[in-house]
């Protein structure tokens, strides 16, 4: 148990680090960042409560703002995928959900994609909405909504591959 | 009273979820309204350490252009010195650039935004350095923001690159003014807004500040005009400014505290009433 509590306390500390000083950084093409601190929320023990996830989900959200200066906009959408999670998590894992026992690291890639895509597309599309607050700019949004989620995705899906695979 | 303390637990997580995404929203709208973003923004202790830390290690890797920069700053400096030898004769004095009238103080980018619509700077000089709110920031290129929060150490600025900024500006061949602000698209491109429709437009003339704000003195660089267009009313122009800076690389900045500003908003305060 102790074991779980420290390697999400340095997940949480890596994956913000990682955000702020590389990730925020990058703007490729001019405005596309990926944001993979959210991998903190996909892989976040199962069987712990929600409340929990919801608490520290909204604490990383809100030191990313707070690095970003951009209000509470994290915040939010990092509060919404925490609560919105079982349910992505039930329609792509389906039976393993059900059973609490679902192991990221041996569950079947195709699931684990869907499960991070939908999870990234609703993050990214709140947190860009809140961040242009604007809705002529609507299209704005979605452009960027669309090419952020696909660098994020990739990302998520590579370091979750690397970092939680190999220790079958 | 039972019913409620079950309602209360039977639903915690989405109350639980109510609220943190209220607070959030909360600290979002607050900070859209300029001047107001007190609480969260990246002028404190922690977040400037760490970006002070980084900075320090960027700073190596960025030497050489840095170098440049500042060679090609002190031959524009040599070359003013040189030509004012031959102008002290004459009564006209450039008195915007003249000592008393602007402090500077010289500060490093610790953070750097432009990919988001409303970007803020963070810099390493704040109240220790008698750097305020409303303080102008800028480079030997031109004009890059505003001071907007300071603490101790650190300050925000916000860019030029915000869609909440609006700086006075005007053409450099005429006086006709305007009000620079941007659309969020494209990080070498700004608007000049509320141009006169009688202004004499070319492309590729140069548009500088325009000193009515007194956060800037007059004439100071912003970008080249490289696009125009009417407005549906067809009273004023809407200008595409290109920048002289590269936003997306900045190192070290002039900030500007304008010795007057006090005094002219006083006498703007008092004739307002």
């Amino acid at each position: 148990m102790n074991n779980v509590i420290s390697i999400n306390t340095i997940r949480f500390v890596v994956l913000l680090l990682l955000q702020v000083l590389i990730c925020n950084q990058i703007d490729f093409f001019g405005f596309i960042n990926p944001y993979i601190y959210i991998i903190f929320i996909f892989l976040f023990p199962i069987k712990d409560e929600r409340l929990l996830l919801l608490l520290t989900s909204f604490l990383l959200g809100m030191l990313i703002d707070l690095f970003s200066d951009s209000g509470g906009v994290h915040a939010a959408a990092a509060v919404s995928l925490a609560y919105v999670r079982p349910i992505l998590l039930k329609s792509s894992f389906g039976m393993l959900y059900e059973h609490h026992s679902i192991k990221f690291s041996t569950t079947d890639i195709g699931s684990l994609i869907t499960y991070i895509t939908f999870g990234t597309i609703i993050h990214h599309f709140i947190l860009f909405s809140l961040e242009i607050f604007n809705i002529s700019n609507i299209l704005l949004i979605l452009q960027k909504t669309l090419f952020s989620s696909i660098f994020t995705i990739i990302l998520s899906i590579l370091i979750i591959i690397l970092f939680s695979r190999n220790k079958k | 009273m039972q019913q409620i303390f079950n309602f209360v637990i039977k639903n915690k997580t989405f109350l639980l979820f109510l609220l943190l995404f209220s607070i959030a929203i909360a600290l979002t709208i607050q900070s859209h309204s300029y001047h107001r973003s007190k609480f969260i923004n990246s002028a404190n202790f922690l977040t400037g350490g760490v970006y002070g830390t980084m900075n320090s290690v960027d700073q190596y890797f960025n030497l050489k252009t840095e170098n440049e920069i500042l060679a090609e700053e002190n031959k524009q400096l040599r070359e003013q010195l040189l030509n004012s030898k031959f102008q002290t004769d004459s009564s006209f004095i450039d008195s915007s650039y003249s000592k008393s009238l602007y402090k500077i103080t010289i500060a490093d980018v610790y953070k750097n935004s432009y990919s988001s619509t409303n970007n803020i700077l963070t810099l390493n000089k704040g109240r220790k350095d008698s750097i305020k709110e409303d303080f102008g920031v800028m480079t030997s290129n031109g004009i890059i923001g505003i001071i907007a929060n300071t603490s101790n150490n650190y300050s925000t600025a916000i860019s030029i690159l915000n869609t909440k900024s609006k700086i006075n500006a005007k053409l450099k061949s005429s006086n006709h003014i305007g009000s620079l602000t941007w659309d969020g698209k494209s990080t070498r491109l700004v608007q000049l807004e509320d141009v006169s429709q009688y202004a004499p437009i070319k492309i590729g003339d140069t548009i500088e500040t325009g000193g009515e704000s007194s956060i800037f003195p007059k004439g100071i660089g912003i970008g080249t005009i490289s696009d125009f267009e009417s407005d549906i009313s067809g009273d004023t122009y809407t200008i595409e400014v290109k920048l002289f800076n590269d936003m997306t690389n900045l190192g070290t900045v002039y900030i500007l505290e304008s010795i007057n500003r006090p005094e002219i908003l006083n006498l703007e305060n008092s004739s307002n009433e």
